[in-house]
């Protein structure tokens, strides 16, 4: 099992989820843990949070871990304070997250 | 399996649509499409309107066809829309003949009344575009949240401590300590005060969605006055979106989410204080929000005449036992219950659910069956205010099938007068502190009916109600005029703040009485928010429409009225340790097991002479723990010793069974900390025969 980093755009909300999500179960369904970098996102709407949880409850059945790297202050912020962010590990960035 | 009733049959302005399900109402995800589904009795016909978040004009009006219609419900299905980013009203025809009811407007763009999230008042206080003709927007709701394993808790309502709150209120004030001031965000950040304080539930002032710019103006001193309570709903489905901090990402539902699953983590419930006895339209010169341009025969009482009724004294009610509306109510009711896991509700004007369609009350109101015995809301918890605008007083009387507690202001005005000293009122004190079961003992009701409380956000708070004689609300720009004149407070011989060492320990010896009374009493005790720790609205009754100093809680007073919260905190985690003081049913005041002694006894100043007083105010009582006994274990014996009379009096103790000695709890004449302990190491006392308790002074024991 490895890591595989899967970086967004600047952001991730309906426009897109539907095209992002597919990409980062096709990294689950290779058997690899992810790490979501959202280094260079500066949007996550309830669309967008919601690709991220998805993400998460496929990867924990099959015993894999979706980390997130780069979030910032104000992303994780509203993670905090509508619950999303009780899933995941955040690292400050990818590299740091791939260590773990 | 693809279904196979999710293809597009129409299509128009480049959107494919086909029929749609009338059932559920509202706005529904279904597949790739949204299922827009809404009633109108009389509407001849419906368009619904499409905009692009916060945009004035809307981008799309799709006409409901023929064939989109069965029997009187408008349902559509259109396919392929990005729903995160529209929102969406309704232009409804139909006849405009006020003399008989109807109001249809087709140039007014109007919200869904099953709207679950809606937008236009997104951050508090941010004055609005008023020259936007759309104001209160339907949006639609991502459903989706993980609650993991949570559920309502159904924490047997008689072990209860509730706590009354208002969101802003709670945390907007100077010390609140919290980095999302005035919203859900900012109540989760406390649940650990909360858990300290040891409340058990908290009871939300409303945060259905409201508008706190409904009829804001200037205060005499310049400053704005709001509809801050919100007790004036603009839709029954969605939450106030500016008490989100993410209300402006249209997150609030995950965000209140978020917050009753923390508090149900820590065992705390949530009630939630709900608005059905109108809406924020108002009378016949009120704005068009929803229902009056849906369908105002239906959701309003109306007179003969067309005009609406104003049981509410807030311009019209709404029309709760109509079919339709009742459905509605109902509809409302289990969706807080299945998708937030709402623990209760407490019905505020809940006399006005039981009048019929010509405001007259019923005998066995259907509305209220319905809810009596609804399967989803099985184990919420149902709690009406029970008299309404109109002069309906049903306090004791509201018809519950067993299942409805009631505000009991009887036990307010009752604990009020003798705290204060009044020499009438013994026998009905008497009555509200073993329950009220001459309202409750009927009916199969039971203490688990009386929800008790000395002060709630209407009237004083606590620290008012001992340091003024009279209401102070020039503030609301009223002239004084506003606000009950009937508070039974008493200022402590000043009125208003005062430095005076004497009078503010005669003020927090009163405080203390106030709580020690509510806590030892039978039923479910209710406290203010802000009372444990002293807060004041400096005289002001009436706050509903103060959103600032008056209103927030000073979180300042938690360290100068330390000794207050050290009392609350100590007696309520007394309450939920003492089976003792918190049973279901009416006790028997005899010693119907042959236990000894009565499960409850009356004393004067003389052991088991409650006629012995001095002016009727000095009585004690005695709970034999005995007779509360769980898991084969005995509580232990409690003995409240109240002088709420001017002098001290000795108070002959009733005598333990063998073994058993009286041990001093808490004792309101001492200053802290003398005054109250840490529950079980209640100190033994010498005088097993006798105590002597202060002038206005209650003194707890506990025979062990």
């Amino acid at each position: 099992m490895s890591t595989k980093v899967y970086k967004t755009g600047e952001r991730l909300d309906s426009s897109n989820a539907a095209t992002e999500q597919p990409k980062i179960l096709a990294i689950l369904d290779g058997g690899d843990n992810v790490v979501i970098d959202l280094s260079g996102c500066n949007y996550v709407s309830s669309a967008g949070l919601r690709v991220l949880l998805y993400s998460y409850k496929v990867a924990a059945p099959k015993g894999l871990k979706v980390s997130l790297a780069g979030v910032s202050s104000e992303i994780r912020d509203v993670m905090e304070m509508t619950g999303f962010d009780k899933f995941f590990e955040f690292y400050a960035t990818a590299e740091e997250a791939c260590k773990e | 399996m693809q279904r196979v009733d999710l293809f597009p049959t129409h299509e128009y302005g480049g959107y494919k649509l086909r029929a749609g399900r009338p059932y559920p109402f509202g706005a529904t995800v279904v597949g790739n499409a949204v299922n827009f589904s809404i009633y109108s009795r009389y509407a001849t016909d419906c368009t619904l309107v499409l905009f692009h978040n916060h945009d004035k004009t809307p981008f799309l009006e799709i006409p409901f066809f023929k064939e989109f219609r069965l029997g009187n419900v408008f349902s559509m299905m259109v396919f392929d829309l990005d729903y995160e980013n529209i929102e969406y009203g309704y232009r409804m025809d139909g006849p405009f003949a006020p003399r008989q009811g109807h109001r249809f407007d087709k140039t007014k763009i109007l919200m869904d009344p099953y709207a679950k999230l809606i937008a236009g008042r997104d951050v508090w206080g941010k004055e609005p575009d008023w020259i936007n003709n759309y104001q209160y927007r339907s949006r639609v709701v991502f459903d989706d949240f993980d609650w993991e394993n949570d559920l309502p808790l159904e924490t047997p309502v008689n072990d209860l401590v509730i706590y009354e709150m208002h969101v802003r209120n709670f945390t907007c004030g100077d010390k609140a300590g919290v980095k999302h001031p005035g919203t859900f965000a900012g109540i989760a950040e406390k649940i650990p005060y909360l858990k300290e304080l040891g409340v058990n539930c908290i009871e939300l002032m409303p945060i259905h969605e409201f508008d706190e710019f409904e009829n804001s103006r200037p205060a005499p001193d310049g400053h704005t006055l709001y509809n801050a309570w919100g007790y004036s709903n603009v839709g029954f489905f969605a939450p106030k979106a500016a008490y989100a901090s993410t209300g402006k990402y249209s997150m609030q539902v995950d965000e209140l989410k978020n917050l009753i699953k923390k508090l149900h983590a820590e065992g705390i419930e949530v009630i939630l204080d709900v608005v059905f006895n109108h809406t924020a339209e108002g009378n016949e010169n009120g704005p068009y929000i929803s229902y009056r341009g849906i369908d105002n025969k239906t959701y309003y009482m109306l007179t003969q005449d067309g005009y609406y009724f104003n049981f509410s004294g807030c311009g019209n009610t709404l029309n709760c036992n109509n079919p339709n509306v009742r459905d509605m109510i109902v509809d409302s009711l289990r969706y807080w219950v299945t998708d937030y896991h709402v623990d209760g509700f407490r019905f505020d004007l809940a006399a006005i659910l039981g009048r019929d369609q010509n405001g007259y009350p019923m005998a066995n109101p259907p509305l209220l069956e319905s809810l009596a015995h609804d399967p989803i809301l099985g184990k919420t918890k149902l709690i009406a205010e029970a008299w309404d605008a109109g002069g309906l007083y049903q306090v004791g009387s509201f018809p519950s099938w067993g299942r409805w507690a009631e505000w009991n202001g009887k036990f307010r005005d009752a604990v009020r007068r003798f705290v204060k000293g009044d020499e009438h009122v013994l026998d009905d004190v008497k009555e509200r502190i073993t329950g009220s079961a001459d309202l409750y003992a009927s009916a199969n009701r039971g203490i688990k009916a009386s929800v008790n409380f000395v002060t709630a956000h209407d009237g004083f708070t606590m620290m008012d109600l001992v340091s003024y004689d009279g209401k102070h609300n020039e503030a609301n720009g009223e002239g004084n005029r506003d606000g009950d004149d009937n508070n039974n407070s008493w200022n402590c011989g000043w009125e208003g703040e005062s430095t005076d060492i004497g009078t503010n320990f005669l003020r927090h010896k009163q405080i203390k009485n106030f709580i020690s009374i509510l806590m030892t009493s039978q039923g479910i005790p209710m406290v203010l928010s802000g009372d444990e720790i002293g807060n004041t609205q400096f005289g002001n009754n009436n706050a509903y429409c103060q959103d600032n100093e008056i209103s927030w809680l000073d979180w300042k007073n938690l360290e100068k009225n330390a000794d207050i919260f050290n009392y609350f905190q100590k007696i309520i985690k007394f309450r939920r340790q003492h089976k003792a003081l918190r049973y279901e049913y009416h006790l028997g005041h005899s010693d119907w097991r042959n236990l000894g002694m009565p499960d409850f006894s009356w004393h004067g100043v003389k052991a088991w002479q409650p006629w012995n007083t001095y002016n009727n105010l000095t009585q004690a009582f005695m709970l034999n723990g005995r007779y509360a006994d769980s898991d084969g274990k005995p509580d232990d014996f409690i003995y409240v010793a109240m002088n709420m009379h001017w002098e001290m009096h000795g108070f002959e103790l009733p005598q333990l069974p063998d073994g058993l000695k009286w041990h001093v709890f808490a004792n309101t004449a001492m200053a802290a900390p003398q005054d109250i302990v840490e529950p079980g190491y209640e100190i033994l006392i010498d005088n097993q025969w006798e105590v002597l308790v202060e002038a206005r002074s209650i003194m707890i024991l506990v025979g062990k």
